[in-house]
């Protein structure tokens, strides 16, 4: 079974979730994986601390040019023209190939009639991986300057896909709802939607939602830093949207805690030192699982 | 006019929040929100629409059940999974074909190798764009799609109006809210700014990121400055990100304390240093106050 936990807006505590989810899991013998494909800012490490042994770089395929077989033939322009990224341009007998733009589609390469381009692997990101405790891990980085996040959160899928235990995997995606976080969450059985229970970011979970359902993908809701202003049912009806509308189910509300907050901030799990979340957590991933188990049967 | 690229790496750190305070301090301001998948702006800024565009950027591909022939010769050039052959039987085959648009990149391969030319390319509404008057001056905002591509294009598009608009209203500041990580809408909001503010929080993981963001406007060579907000829930931490900032030639604007003044003012669609005198509102002034002089400090290295 893979879970993925998505959030609308960044900072709703996604990856404080994950980790103690994943964490308990294994705790209660589930053989359990972590996968963080929030590849531009990964965070899930700096709380699992896994002891990372394998180390994979992410490639793209791009053009290169054979630039002398290209002239033989007359530099027709066809790669250009096939090119719907702008990563190859041809001007007059000039072809130019901008690698940071490329999406490694190929699509030059089927149209270029001289076998004038190959592709050569042009490096976007690594996967790192191994062990942290009794979970597996996994993460990907992408590398600064990089505009693509989707072909290394691909390849991190790729590698908790290998060898699939019966077991959960657990996916810290990354917030929003564009491409990565469609690429993230793609695939997946079921998604844990966290919510901070605020203005914007009730307004951004709505938008998640709307994401959700286009890919139809099943989730429910976290509810997270519920103060007495949302506890009172005040501000989820105005900002909250899809989510009030029934369509997706609430499995917990988190209350603010400052003790959270400082635990995270000393860079320790807020499970192993606030008790009272970590119950609060026992209680989702159980939730968690049985909607979860539920909607995919 | 000066222009102020508010970014962030990690989320949630309170970057919008900060971008509403900017302006309403600043006068006089053209504001383009950035954050064109969580746009939260327009929440504090209660924006009077003016003008509705829509975006219309990149392709998916569409495969005509009727003329598809069920071969198969599209799925094997995609490289993005998005060809499934689960399309409705008709006279040629009993499977057809189909694209699913939310992996579909819009790169055409299929369209090149389909023997029956059975595969169009659409243009796709990506999202919409929009000028609107708040009261601190005309703000340029967007929504995309759901799971839309593009994202750092959108980005682009709502930067370059609000360039214009900044320029015909001879605006002396446009203030522009990031999006968080540091892939394509990032690339785009920063890229040729005058200064970037980071704005970050004293945790592992507020550290780790903005070792990254620090990293990017490296790479583009775009002036910075840091702001650790809610610096007081571990003060070490707040000094540590401010070190780390300063060996790389990045100097700090100020810091901002907790204070859930930030969560009330959203509620009330208020910007922080609208509400009622507080030490979080001078701390927002004291930041701002520094912006400015750096700005001014730029606009004077800069050779005219």
């Amino acid at each position: 079974m893979r879970i993925a936990v998505a959030s609308g807006k960044g900072g709703a505590g996604k990856t404080t979730i994950a980790t103690s989810l994943a964490v308990i899991a294994a705790e209660r013998g589930l053989t359990t994986t972590f996968l963080d494909c929030d590849v531009e800012e990964p965070n899930g490490h700096l709380f699992l601390h896994p002891a990372l042994c394998q180390k994979q770089v992410v490639n793209v395929p791009v053009p290169q040019l054979d630039e002398k077989t290209c002239r033989d033939h007359g530099v027709c322009g066809r790669c250009g023209q096939a090119c719907h990224f702008s990563a190859i341009v041809c001007l007059g007998d000039v072809v130019v190939v901008n690698p940071d733009l490329c999406h490694g589609c190929g699509a030059c390469i089927l149209a270029c009639p001289a076998n004038a381009l190959k592709e050569v692997p042009h490096r976007t990101g690594v996967v790192e991986s191994g062990q942290a405790g009794a979970l597996r891990f996994a993460q990907g980085l992408l590398d600064v300057g990089q505009a693509m996040a989707s072909p290394v959160i691909r390849r991190v899928k790729e590698w908790g896909a290998q060898e699939v235990p019966a077991g959960l995997t657990i996916v810290d995606a990354p917030p929003g709802t564009a491409c990565p976080t469609v690429e993230a969450v793609r695939g997946s059985d079921f998604v844990l939607l966290v919510v901070e229970a605020t203005p914007f970011g009730l307004h951004d979970a709505a938008l998640a939602a709307d994401t959700l359902e286009a890919l139809g993908v099943r989730a429910a809701a976290v509810l997270n830093r519920v103060d007495r202003f949302v506890e009172a049912g005040r501000g989820i009806t105005e900002f909250g949207g899809a989510i009030l509308r029934g369509t997706m189910p609430v499995l917990a509300r988190i209350p603010a805690d400052r003790q959270v907050a400082e635990a995270y901030a000393r860079g320790q799990m807020p499970i192993g030192v606030v008790p009272r979340f970590r119950q609060a957590m026992e209680r989702l991933l159980t939730r968690l699982l049985e909607v979860a188990r539920r909607e995919a049967a | 006019m000066k222009e102020l690229v508010v970014i962030s790496g990690k989320g949630g750190t309170g970057k919008t929040s900060l971008v509403g305070s900017f302006a309403a301090l600043a006068g006089s301001a053209v504001l383009a929100d950035c954050d064109v998948d969580a746009s939260d702006l327009p929440i504090i800024l209660d924006p009077q629409v003016r003008e509705r565009s829509d975006f219309l950027q990149g392709h998916h591909a569409r495969v005509s059940a009727d003329t598809c022939v069920g071969c198969g010769v599209c799925q094997s050039v995609c490289r993005f999974d998005a060809i499934r052959g689960d399309g409705p039987a008709n006279t040629f085959s009993k499977r057809t074909f189909r694209v699913d648009p939310l992996a579909c990149e819009g790169c055409g391969a299929c369209q090149q190798v389909c023997p029956r030319n059975a595969i169009a390319l659409e243009p796709v509404l990506a999202g919409q764009w929009f000028i609107s008057a708040t009261r601190f001056g005309f703000m340029v905002h967007a929504r995309l799609g759901p799971g839309g591509q593009n994202s750092g294009k959108l980005v682009s598009q709502v930067r370059r109006k609000a360039h214009d608009l900044a320029r015909t209203q001879s605006a002396g500041f446009l203030l522009v809210d990031g999006s968080p990580g540091i892939g394509c809408p990032v690339i785009a909001s920063v890229a040729g700014a005058d200064l970037v503010l980071m704005v970050t929080e004293p945790t592992p993981s507020g550290a780790h990121d903005l070792q990254r963001v620090v990293a990017l406007v490296r790479h583009f060579k775009v002036p910075a400055m840091v702001c650790v907000n809610r610096w007081d829930l571990n003060p070490a931490q707040a000094a540590h990100i401010e070190a780390i900032a300063f060996e790389a030639g990045i100097v700090a604007a100020g810091r901002v304390r907790v204070d859930d003044v930030f969560d009330r003012a959203q509620r009330q669609k208020l910007t922080v240093v609208e509400m009622a005198s507080t030490d979080v509102g001078r701390d927002i002034r004291r930041v701002w106050i520094n912006i400015r002089a750096r700005l001014d400090g730029l606009a004077q290295e800069k050779p005219s």
